[in-house]
């Protein structure tokens, strides 16, 4: 069902009794042409352009919880493509192209909002680094502009420029901004299950079925499922996986907390990130502040953090934004998140034919998912990796070719 | 995992400790004759298993002395921690650790 401000109103006449499930619960069948190995964002955007752009109908997005329980329900919703180097600005400003038509695309409103997102600079080593990074994204044709200290607080007022850590000036995407991650994964499943693609909730992928090298089906806690092709897309859990598959990933797997406050009327119209002083902050259209802490140390599958980060993130929070002192947090949450050493995802073939893995996204996965999804796709059906995924080979893990995005990365590092 | 038991110092807060990843890594013993390969496993690849886990720790707060810990990744959980010289630790399969 097509939704619009018709069947709006034909759905009011009976009260919204009527509207059909957004997308259905299918038994799985024996064998699909492609299997998708988790049912997060990335995972069924990858499923959608799959079937919307590469022909490939017959496809299985296998979860083992519930749709876009994990990481894409756990996220702090940021949306930006100010990185350093040129393979980064490629894929991620690929994904900014895919979230400004999104809505429209799949008849869901991911509520993408271009609010700007600005990088906050408190050391003369802050502006240098911005410079350098504003400056590499202006080559590469993406937005990016500096501003001083008072067109910040033109733009914050509630920000307190002159803390222990003064605002010296920041880098200000206008095109970043925020979506909402939820309505993401549901507007995703919902077109992609218009399209014949069979979203099996509850069903964890417990073996590869591996002949001679080449990947021919995955055994499930619901049985075994053949395909021809297998992605795996599963963020945190993705080098469990890979060892069940015989190979090893250069992952580790982190908890990454995020919280946020009471709602409160509107106050802040735009994403604030600060690395030195390590907070970052938005106000979600319910009005609550969504807050993003840092990770944990350690490796951890425990999905919820210490309790030292958030202490961590509240000190420089008040500190920036002294009102915060008052507001009540109302929840704090943490999520598994795959890191690897150059905070680039790996979107890669494997050791195993017509095994494909897209994880490493580390911290900051949510952005792109459209753009991660799409390239995806195409890297699967085409069998070989699209060319604007080609350079998160696992690959360069061993040549060297490490895409470093330290600092682009931001704050949970 | 509020508190950590540090070999030298005894039982601490957990805050006055940095985790320095996998532990028992030995540097390959002739550099210049590894491949690229193994080059790209010593210095990026680490493990990281969905339970039981070897890693290296430091006291920042404290003695400021590096040791070994077994921890549960699953549940945060201390199984054992020893000193670098010491031999590792036999730990019992039911062991999940002190949360």
């Amino acid at each position: 069902m097509k939704y619009n401000i018709f069947s709006l109103a034909r759905n009011a006449r009976t009260y919204h009794q009527d509207w059909t499930r957004a997308w259905r619960s299918p038994e799985p069948k024996p064998e699909y042409e492609a299997i998708i190995v988790g049912g997060g964002g990335h995972g069924l955007a990858t499923a959608y352009y799959l079937a919307k752009e590469c022909g490939v109908r017959s496809v299985a997005v296998l979860e083992k919880g519930w749709l876009g329980g994990g990481n894409t329900g756990r996220n702090t919703t940021i949306v930006r493509s100010n990185y350093l180097w040129d393979e980064s600005a490629a894929i991620y400003e690929h994904s900014v192209k895919l979230w400004e038509g999104l809505s429209q695309d799949l008849n869901f409103n991911v509520m993408f909002s271009q609010r700007g997102l600005l990088h906050l600079a408190h050391t003369v080593h802050d502006l240098q680094e911005i410079g350098r990074r504003g400056h590499a994204i202006w080559l590469n044709g993406i937005d990016s502009e500096f501003l001083d200290v008072d067109q910040v607080r033109e733009m914050v007022p509630l920000m307190n420029v002159n803390g222990r850590y003064p605002v010296l000036g920041a880098l200000l995407q206008r095109r970043g901004g925020t979506a909402r991650h939820d309505a993401v994964a549901w507007g995703y499943a919902r077109k992609a299950d218009e399209m014949g693609v069979d979203i099996i909730q509850n069903c964890a992928v417990t073996g590869f079925d591996i002949q001679n090298g080449v990947v021919k089906g995955v055994e499930t806690t619901r049985g075994r499922i053949a395909a021809k092709k297998v992605g795996v897309v599963a963020a945190g859990h993705s080098s469990v996986l890979a060892e069940i598959a015989g190979f090893r990933m250069p992952l580790e797997s982190v908890p990454l907390q995020a919280l946020v406050s009471e709602p409160v009327k509107p106050c802040i119209d735009t994403v604030i990130m600060s690395n030195a002083v390590h907070v970052y902050l938005s106000q979600s259209d319910k009005g609550e502040l969504v807050v993003g802490a840092g990770s944990d140390a350690y490796i951890s599958y425990a999905q919820r953090g210490g309790f030292d980060v958030l202490e961590h993130i509240m000190g420089p929070l008040v500190e920036l934004f002294p009102f915060v002192s008052r507001l009540r947090m109302l929840r704090q949450w943490g999520g598994i998140v795959d890191v690897t050493v150059d905070r680039s995802p790996i979107l890669s073939k494997t050791p195993v034919e017509n095994l494909f893995f897209n994880c490493g996204w580390g911290t900051g996965g949510f952005k792109c998912t459209p753009g991660s999804g799409h390239v995806f796709a195409h890297s699967i059906a085409n069998g070989e990796m699209h060319p604007i995924a080609a350079p998160f080979s696992i690959d360069r893990f061993h040549t060297g070719a490490l895409i470093d995005e330290g600092a682009a990365a931001a704050v949970a590092h | 995992m509020l508190q950590i038991t540090c070999p030298w110092c005894g039982p601490r807060d957990a805050v006055e400790f940095h985790c320095h990843g996998e532990a028992h890594i030995a540097r390959p013993e002739k550099p210049h004759e590894i491949s690229d390969a193994e080059w790209g496993d010593y210095i990026f690849f680490r493990k990281n298993p969905k339970g039981v886990h070897f890693e290296r720790w430091t006291h920042d707060a404290g003695c400021r002395r590096w040791f070994n810990a077994i921890r549960n990744t699953v549940t945060d959980a201390f199984i054992a921690t020893y000193a670098p010289t010491d031999p590792i630790p036999e730990i019992p399969t039911d062991d999940q650790g002190d949360a």
